[in-house]
C-alpha cells in the first residue's frame, strides 16, 4: 500500500481515471443498450470497438498519416479527428450490424434458449478478434499522433492535456446527445418501448426487428469513436485488448446499472477512477484485477448496480 | 440437401435404435472394445496400421496425452453447462488452480520448500480447486446466467494476472522440477519417465473411466435428475422443491474438481508449469469441445472434446493453400460455436432430452418475428 505515491498526485490520478473512464463509459453504452433491450450480454461488443479502433488507424493511414506523422493546426486536427471518428463509427456500426445479422437474428427466429445467444456471442467475438490479429500478423499497429499530448491548462494541481480533455469533452457530448435522442426521438421511444415489453410493442405496430438492429448500432457508433479516441490515446493498438477492455467497459455498465445509459457513465467514470487509484496503491500489475474484485462484490452485494436496471422504466 | 440431412438423420436414428434396443452384453462389449482399442493406441506395433490418423509431425503418445487432458476437460465443462445449463467461459482456470496447486507444493522452485510428492499434492489440489469453485460461484450462481459467464470469464483472466504479476507465483519462469506421479517397473525404472508420455496417457484414459462412471451415476441420481431440472425451468425446479442454488454449486464444484484434476497430471507430467501455459483460448476451445460434440452427453462431451484436440494437434505443421492452418485454429472455433448453435445446437450426438428442448423452444410463438 503505498499511499504516498497516490497522494502527491492525487489530482492526476483522478484526470487518468477519468479519461480512461469515459473510454469505458462509451463502451458501456453498448452493452448496455443491447442487454436493456435484447437481455443479452453482447460479447461481440469488444471487438466492435476493435474494429473501429482498427478502422480509424487504417483511415489516417490511407490519408497520408503513418505513425510517425504529427498533425498540427487546429483546423487539421479537427478535420483527421472527425473523419477518423466517422470511419471509425461506420466501420464498428457495420461489425455491429453484420454480427446481429448473421449470429442473433437466426437465433431469435428460432427461439433459442439463452445459452445459445452467450455461445454464439463468444463464437463471434473470438471468430473477428483472431481475424484482426491474423491479419495483423499479432502485432501492434502504430498510431499516428493526431492530438499533440500538450498540457493546456492546470486544476487543483492537476495537469489536463489536449488528449484527456478531447477524450473527456467528446465522451460527455456523445453520452447527452444519446440521452435526448433515447428520450425525446421518435425512434427513442419504440428502443423504450421494445425494452420495455417486445412482444407488446411489436403489436403496437412497432418494428422490432429494425428496432433491435438500430441498438446494435447506436452501440457501434459509440464504440467506434471509443475506439478513434483509444487510438489518440494509447498510440498503438493490438488485436487482442478488446477483451480486457470489453470485460472492464461490462464491468462498467453492471455497476451502474445494466440497461440504464446514465448508469453507463457513472459506471465508467467510476470504475476508470477506483482502477487508477489502485494502480497507485497496489502497482500497476494488479490493475486489471481491480475490474474483477469490483465486478464480483457488486453482485453480491448491489447486483441491480448503483442507479438500478431501467432503459425503458424501472423494473422490478 | 434436405435428402441427405434426412439420411444421414435416418441412419443415425437406426444405430440409435440398436444402440438402445439391443441386448446388454452387446452394448458391453462394444464398449470394452472401444476401451481396449485406446488404451493399445500409444503403441507403434498397433498405430502403424491405422494409416493416416495418427499425427506425424510429433510424438503421437504425447499427442494422445494432450487429447486426453481435453477430454478429461470436456468431461468436466460438460456437468455445468451440459447437465445443469450454465455458462461457465472460464473453465480453464480451474485446470490452472490444479496445475499451480502441484507445483507450488511439491517443486523445489516454489517458496514454500515443502516439496511433496505428486500423490500427496493431488488430492489437496482437487479440494483446492473445488474451493475456488465454490467461492467464485456462492456470489454470482444466485444472479442470472449470464452474470456467471462474464465472472468465469474474468476469473480465468485474473488467474493468469495473478500467475503473471504475482511473485509466488514466479510469472513466466514458472516452477520446474515438478515430480511425476509414482511408481516403478520390477527393474527399478520409474514408469513415469521423462522420455516415454505413454503411461501418461494410460493414467488419463484410467481416471477418465473412473470419471466417467462417477459422473454418469451422480447423473442418473437424484442430483443428476435436479440438474436437468434446473437446465430446463429453474423457476419451475424451485417452486417443486428443488434446492436450485445449492446443486447449481453442486454441479460448479464438481466440474471444478475434475477440472483440478485435469491441471495436477498435467503438472506431474510437464514438469513445469508457469503463466504462458495458461492461454485465455483454451477455456472456449473446451467449451467449443462440449458443444460440438452434444452438451448434456457424456459420450458426447468425450467425442467432442478427443475430436477439436485431435483436430488442433492435426492442423499443426499443415499447410492449406499457402496458409498455415494451426494459426487460424481459434478462429475456426469461434465461427464453429456460431455455426452450430445456429444449424446444430444439440451437438453432434445430441443428449435426447435437450434436443428436445431444443426442438420444444422453436414451437414456441414470437410475436412479430
Amino acid at each position: 500500500m503505498d499511499f504516498n505515491a497516490l497522494f502527491s498526485d492525487f489530482g492526476g490520478y483522478t484526470i487518468t481515471g477519468l479519461t480512461v473512464g469515459a473510454i469505458y463509459a462509451l463502451v458501456a453504452l453498448g452493452y448496455t443498450l443491447v442487454y436493456g433491450v435484447l437481455r443479452l450480454i453482447n460479447f461481440a461488443h469488444s471487438e466492435v470497438f476493435i474494429a473501429g479502433a482498427f478502422a480509424a488507424i487504417w483511415g489516417w493511414s490511407a490519408l497520408g498519416l503513418d505513425r510517425d506523422s504529427v498533425v498540427s493546426g487546429f483546423g487539421s486536427i479537427m478535420l483527421y479527428l472527425l473523419v477518423g471518428a466517422l470511419i471509425a463509427a461506420v466501420a464498428s456500426a457495420g461489425t455491429a450490424t453484420v454480427v446481429e445479422q448473421v449470429a442473433y437474428r437466426p437465433l431469435r427466429k428460432r427461439n433459442a434458449p439463452p445459452l445459445a445467444f452467450l455461445i454464439t456471442a463468444i463464437g463471434a467475438s473470438i471468430a473477428i478478434a483472431e481475424a484482426f490479429g491474423i491479419y495483423t500478423r499479432r502485432l501492434p499497429v502504430g498510431a499516428p499522433t493526431v492530438v499533440k499530448n500538450d498540457v493546456l491548462f492546470t486544476i487543483f494541481g492537476a495537469e489536463v492535456t489536449a488528449v484527456q480533455l478531447l477524450i473527456l469533452g467528446s465522451a460527455l457530448g456523445m453520452m447527452v446527445a444519446l440521452d435526448l435522442f433515447i428520450n425525446r426521438s421518435r425512434i427513442g421511444r419504440g428502443i423504450r418501448a421494445v425494452a420495455q415489453d417486445q412482444n407488446t410493442a411489436a403489436l403496437m405496430g412497432i418494428n422490432k426487428d429494425r428496432i433491435i438492429l438500430v441498438v446494435f448500432i447506436i452501440g457501434g457508433v459509440m464504440a467506434g469513436v471509443a475506439g478513434m479516441l483509444y487510438d489518440v490515446r494509447i498510440g498503438a493498438l493490438t488485436y487482442s485488448v478488446g477483451f480486457l477492455l470489453g470485460l472492464k467497459a461490462f464491468t462498467a455498465a453492471v455497476l451502474g446499472g445494466i440497461g440504464n445509459l446514465r448508469g453507463a457513465l457513472v459506471g465508467g467514470l467510476l470504475l476508470g477512477l477506483v482502477e487508477n487509484y489502485a494502480s497507485a496503491l497496489f502497482g500497476a500489475n494488479w490493475k486489471d484485477l481491480v475490474a474483477f474484485v469490483v465486478l464480483v462484490v457488486l453482485l453480491m452485494f448491489r447486483p441491480t448496480g448503483l442507479l438500478g436496471e431501467s432503459l425503458g422504466r424501472a423494473r422490478a | 440437401m434436405t435428402s441427405v440431412r434426412e439420411w444421414i438423420d435416418s441412419g443415425r436414428h437406426a444405430v440409435s435404435e440398436r444402440w438402445h434396443n439391443g441386448p446388454r452384453w452387446m452394448r458391453w462389449a462394444v464398449i470394452a472394445a472401444v476401451i481396449v482399442f485406446f488404451y493399445a493406441l500409444p503403441n507403434r506395433e498397433f498405430y502403424q496400421w491405422l494409416g493416416p490418423i495418427p499425427t506425424t509431425g510429433s510424438n503421437f503418445g504425447q499427442v494422445l496425452f494432450t487429447i486426453s487432458i481435453y477430454v478429461l476437460l470436456a468431461v468436466g465443462l460438460n456437468i455445468v453447462v451440459g447437465f445443469a445449463g450454465l455458462l461457465d467461459l472460464g473453465y480453464f482456470g480451474f485446470f490452472a488452480v490444479g496445475a499451480y496447486t502441484v507445483a507450488v507444493f511439491t517443486s523445489p522452485s516454489s517458496d514454500l520448500k515443502t516439496l511433496w510428492p505428486w500423490l500427496l499434492a493431488l488430492p489437496l489440489a482437487i479440494v483446492l480447486t473445488m474451493i475456488s469453485g465454490v467461492m467464485l460461484g456462492t456470489p454470482t450462481l444466485r444472479l442470472r446466467g449470464d452474470y456467471l459467464a462474464i465472472v468465469t470469464l474474468g476469473f480465468a483472466e485474473m488467474i493468469r494476472v495473478a500467475a503473471t504479476s504475482s511473485a509466488f507465483l514466479k510469472g513466466q519462469r514458472g516452477f520446474n522440477q515438478i515430480p511425476h506421479p509414482p511408481g516403478s517397473y520390477s527393474d527399478g525404472k520409474p514408469i513415469f519417465g521423462v522420455l516415454d508420455p505413454r503411461p501418461y496417457y494410460w493414467l488419463v484414459l484410467t481416471l477418465i473411466i473412473l470419471v466417467v462412471i462417477g459422473v454418469r451415476n451422480l447423473n442418473r441420481s437424484r442430483v443428476g435428475r435436479a440438474w436437468i431440472s434446473i437446465r430446463e425451468d429453474e423457476d419451475a425446479a424451485q417452486l417443486m422443491g428443488v434446492p436450485t442454488f445449492k446443486f447449481k454449486l453442486w454441479a460448479f464444484a464438481s466440474g471444478a474438481a475434475i477440472g483440478g484434476l485435469a491441471g495436477a497430471l498435467f503438472a506431474g507430467k510437464q514438469n513445469f508449469v508457469s503463466s504462458q501455459n495458461l492461454e485465455l483460448l483454451n477455456s472456449i476451445i473446451i467449451l467449443a469441445a462440449v458443444i460440438l460434440g452434444g452438451s448434456g452427453n457424456i459420450v458426447g462431451a468425450i467425442v467432442g472434446g478427443g475430436l477439436v484436440a485431435y483436430l488442433i494437434e492435426r492442423f499443426r505443421g499443415i499447410e492449406f493453400f499457402g496458409i498455415e492452418l494451426y494459426e487460424y485454429r481459434f478462429m475456426l472455433f469461434g465461427v464453429v460455436l456460431v455455426v452450430m448453435m445456429i444449424f446444430r445446437p444439440q451437438g453432434l450426438i445430441p443428449n435426447r432430452r435437450r434436443a428436445a428442448e431444443f426442438k420444444d423452444r422453436r414451437k414456441e410463438v414470437i410475436v412479430g418475428g
